[in-house]
């Protein structure tokens, strides 16, 4: 108990302060390294819920895949540094404000909720241990669930098409092989026979 | 027969009212001409049958209105009143559209006039031949309509649109008066048919109802409002203003409408309901006196004036109070009698006056006219006869129509009728002197014009000189011919039950009476003749020493400006009130003015939220969403599941 | 001392407050309320996986799996979309994206 007590601590505070220093960050490269830690320690945190399988999910697609991605951007775009601007201050007071009001709010929320019966105990147990999570996972996936699924897959599709429609750029005087025409020459447009004078030379 | 005596003239002004600019202008005006002729020629058959051999007439055209108690037909009732009307009105109609073929000539829109013409011929033979007063009302109102119609016809003068609004309007004030009379006898008699009202009349005397919180007698109050429209319509004194700046229009007009027709309306309405106003006395003794007022009150401002057809307007409001002051005092056949002849000389005397102005370039002012006589011989003698006839002169018709009524007002015996007597004899005086004055100041002594004008003078072409002499023979002959049968010894043969009357009393008036109309002829004539052809200076010397007067009399003793102050201008006052303050700033500034405005105020303070930085907006999101999370924890469903 | 459900929630709190101020505090960088976006997701992710867990019930994984999903797509069009705006712009200076303004 004491163990994932304390990883659960050690993961937590991480995370919080990582997601801080994302917003705090001057340098955006920094941001978003920052942010690759939260997730990090997010995963970490799903692993003591005993949802290893999305753990590893947001590790490979999330952090590998979009927040690299990310600093992809970053660094294509870039960016200068971020300075602390003047107006930070006088917004900063009523933000906070509001930000707290709503921190406390959640906080209020979940404490006073009274815990259904139905929940069988306060620990994370995971299932008994005839399957592991992503067998559970998959076996409810793809049955009940894959309608679902399907929508996600096509949800991808879109996004993918959405990119690239957006932001493929034809430079204009870059030469591109079209392999069709080039295969599709006929004589006649390849060929010019010209009847050329003696001495006088093409024009 | 009869309905082709109606319709014809409606069936010219709608072939030339919509089909004018097609046919042409010639195609139009002989057409309705002629259907005009036609129907005179009918209305005379039609007398001829109905007023000489007896024949009493009844038609039903259609139904009109039936709702509860209120059933009103079309209808033609034909006998003789209506007879004499439709000879009256038709015969002069088609003289007068004859005579606009020439006088109109030159005009441009000539198809309008013709179609406007027939128009009115139509309203008003729809008048004559109602046979209840619904009827009666179309057609008064559509006289009214076809009055307002001609008298603007050039209604790019400013002065003739002017004209023809305030007539319509004085006309309109006389209609409200008759318009709550029909009401009156509708809720006294549950009925509008004439037959039906003189049945049930002599039960209503003495019946009093309540108006306007006193209990009046109901025949009283029934004749008098009927009266005040007829006082409307025939420019009596009081709702006189219009008729004189009628004289806008063109000249047919004036002697078709305002002498011979529409404002004669008002005489064959009393005439028609004279079994009512039998039972009213205080309504006739009302109708008398004013008729002698208007008789007087009109001859005086005729005396000053300085443009002919001004004066031949004054003198039709005075006529008019002639044959109203006959009615008064229950003459109503001599009261129509004058209708008859009056309608020959003073269409006779408006049509010659408007070959002298046509013939003078369009010049209306006497003072600058004069020894016409030599130049326009034909015209002379047409205006000498119409002159002769509307003063009275002996064996015209007028001496036999004007001189029986004023001593009928004599003879009733009466305060009233002496009143009426003493208006119309002092009435016939000044009628001789602005008569002869008017001659003179034409027809005598030097042009005063201008050289160029009277080389251009000439007499006027035969469309125009045919229908002054049929006239001028009404106006000879029609009072020897017609007398016995209107007011002599044939009278109740003739009328039969069309009208009252009683039988004749004129056996035994005393000899000055009879010759008191001839003698104060004569005096006005040779008071003209003094001043106008003796020494024609001396008007000029009055007129130095009594300027005021002079005006008085011109301005027709005040009463336009006198209506202008007390109704016109406070009404002008209101309208403009209520245009700009109570329209402009109040409904127009709450309704859709006020709205915009505000609504673009509005709009530009909310658009300064609209900052365009994407985190403005998230701000104003967050704090949408706390709000709503506090509302929730606080107010919604409560925390326990 | 036992974890249980209410502390994993209050993470989760956390990081989604600290992805809300992400938003609108920062002033510079459009890249940056992107990145908030993600820590609001993965507070809510959090929290599904939390009750899932709990409760024994796989359906929340499946949910999270979802808004995994979803959110890496998000993420893609609007990286592209911001490259886009780059490109036409010059600039992702927040403060000078204000083409909305009305």
């Amino acid at each position: 108990m004491m163990l994932s007590a304390l990883f659960f601590y050690l993961f937590a505070v991480m995370c919080v302060g990582a997601a801080f220093m994302v917003v705090a960050a001057k340098n955006p490269v920094h941001a978003v390294l920052f942010l690759i830690l939260a997730f990090f320690n997010a995963a970490g945190l799903f692993v003591l819920l005993g949802a290893e399988f999305l753990a590893m999910i947001l590790v490979v697609v999330y952090v590998g895949a979009v927040l690299v991605l990310f600093l992809f951007v970053v660094m294509m775009l870039d960016v200068d540094f971020a300075e602390l601007r003047a107006g930070f201050l006088k917004y900063l007071s009523v933000g906070a404000t509001v930000g707290l009001l709503l921190l406390v709010e959640l906080v209020f929320v979940v404490g006073a909720w009274i815990t259904a019966p139905v929940l069988v105990s306060d620990l994370p147990t995971p299932p008994a241990a005839e399957v592991s999570n992503t067998q559970a996972l998959g076996e409810i996936l793809y049955t009940r669930y894959v309608y679902l699924f399907e929508a996600a897959g096509l949800i991808l599709l879109v996004a993918m098409i959405g990119a690239i429609v957006l932001t493929l750029h034809h430079k204009s005087d870059v030469r591109r092989q079209s392999i069709a025409a080039q295969v599709g020459r006929t004589r006649e447009m390849a060929v010019e026979v010209v009847e050329v004078e003696t001495g006088k030379g093409l024009k | 027969m009869y309905q082709a005596i109606v319709f014809l003239p409606l069936a010219g002004a709608i072939f030339a009212g919509f089909f004018g600019r097609v046919v042409g202008a010639r195609a139009c005006e002989v057409v309705t001409t002629t259907l005009l002729f036609v129907a005179a020629f009918l209305a005379w058959v039609a007398f001829y049958q109905v007023a000489i051999d007896g024949q009493d007439v009844r038609i039903e055209l259609l139904d009109w209105i039936h709702s509860g108690e209120l059933k009103t037909f079309w209808s033609l009732r034909i006998d003789t009143l209506t007879a004499v009307m439709l000879v009256v009105v038709t015969t002069v109609s088609s003289v007068v559209h004859l005579y606009s073929v020439g006088y109109m000539d030159e005009d441009p829109h000539k198809e309008r006039f013709f179609a406007y013409l027939s128009l009115f011929t139509f309203a008003m033979l729809t008048l004559v031949t109602a046979d209840d007063l619904v009827q009666l009302f179309f057609g008064w109102e559509g006289v009214g309509l076809a009055s307002y119609l001609l008298i603007g016809f050039w209604y790019q003068k400013p002065a003739a649109n002017a004209a023809a609004i305030k007539a319509f309007v004085v006309n309109r004030v006389g209609d409200f008066g008759f318009a709550l009379g029909i009401f009156a006898i509708f809720v006294v008699f549950g009925a509008v048919q004439y037959d039906t009202i003189f049945a049930a009349a002599p039960d209503q005397v003495g019946q009093t109802m309540a108006f306007l919180g006193y209990q009046v007698p109901v025949l009283e109050l029934i004749c008098f409002l009927l009266f005040m429209g007829a006082m409307g319509k025939s420019a009596q004194f009081l709702l006189h203003t219009w008729l004189p700046d009628a004289m806008e229009g063109p000249t047919p007009v004036s002697a078709l409408i305002h002498a011979a027709t529409m404002v004669t309306a008002g005489v064959y309405m009393v005439a028609r309901l004279s079994p009512l106003f039998e039972l009213a006395p205080y309504a006739l003794a009302f109708v008398a006196i004013i008729g002698g007022t208007s008789a007087f009150f009109a001859a005086t401002a005729a005396v000053v004036q300085t443009d002919i057809k001004r004066v031949i307007a004054y003198s039709t409001c005075s006529q008019l109070g002639y044959m109203f002051a006959a009615e008064g005092v229950g003459a109503f056949g001599a009261g129509m009698f004058h209708l008859f002849t009056h309608a020959c000389f003073k269409a006779l005397l408006f049509l010659c006056a408007g070959a002298v102005i046509h013939t003078l370039a369009d010049n209306q002012d006497m003072r600058r006219m004069g020894g016409l006589r030599k130049v326009i011989p034909f015209t002379w003698v047409m205006m000498l006869i119409g002159s002769l006839a509307l003063t009275g002169f002996p064996l015209t018709s007028g001496f036999f129509s004007k001189d029986f009524i004023i001593e009928t007002t004599y003879g009733d015996h009466t305060a009233v009728g002496l009143y009426a007597y003493l208006t119309t004899l002092i009435a016939a005086f000044l009628t001789a002197l602005y008569t002869w004055r008017m001659m003179f100041m034409t027809f005598e002594g030097n042009f005063k014009g201008g050289r160029k004008v009277l080389e251009h003078a000439h007499e006027p072409p035969w469309t125009m000189g045919v229908p002054l002499v049929i006239l001028a023979a009404g106006a000879l002959f029609a009072g020897i011919g017609f007398q016995h049968l209107f007011i002599g010894a044939d009278q109740t043969g003739f009328w039969r039950e069309s009208l009252v009357t009683h039988e004749a009393t004129h056996h035994d008036l005393p000899l000055w009476l009879t010759l008191s109309p001839t003698i104060a002829m004569t005096a006005g004539f040779l008071i003209a003749w003094y001043f106008y052809m003796w020494q024609p200076l001396y008007p000029f010397g009055l007129l130095k020493r009594f300027p005021a007067t002079n005006k008085f009399f011109l301005h027709a003793w005040y009463f336009d400006a006198l209506y202008d102050f007390l109704f016109v201008r406070p009404a002008k006052r209101l309208g403009y009130v209520l245009w700009k303050i109570g329209d402009g700033k109040i409904i127009d500034g709450l309704g859709p003015d006020g709205i915009s405005a505000r609504v673009i105020d509005v709009t530009n303070r909310v658009v300064r939220l609209q900052t365009g930085y994407i985190y403005h907006y998230a701000f104003i999101m967050l704090i949408g969403v706390a709000l709503f999370i506090t509302y929730f924890i606080f107010a919604g469903g409560g925390i326990a599941p | 001392m036992i974890i249980g459900l209410s502390h994993y929630l209050t993470v989760a709190a956390i990081l989604f407050t600290i992805g809300i101020f992400g938003i609108f505090l920062n002033r510079k960088n459009v890249i940056v309320i992107l990145m908030s976006i993600e820590l609001m997701l993965l507070a809510v992710n959090i929290n599904l996986v939390a009750f899932s867990s709990f409760h024994n019930d796989l359906v929340g994984q499946v949910f999270t799996l979802i808004v995994l999903t979803v959110a890496a797509a998000e993420a893609a069009i609007g990286l592209a979309i911001i490259v886009v705006y780059f490109r036409n712009r010059g600039t992702i200076d927040v403060a000078e994206i204000d083409l909305l303004k009305g």
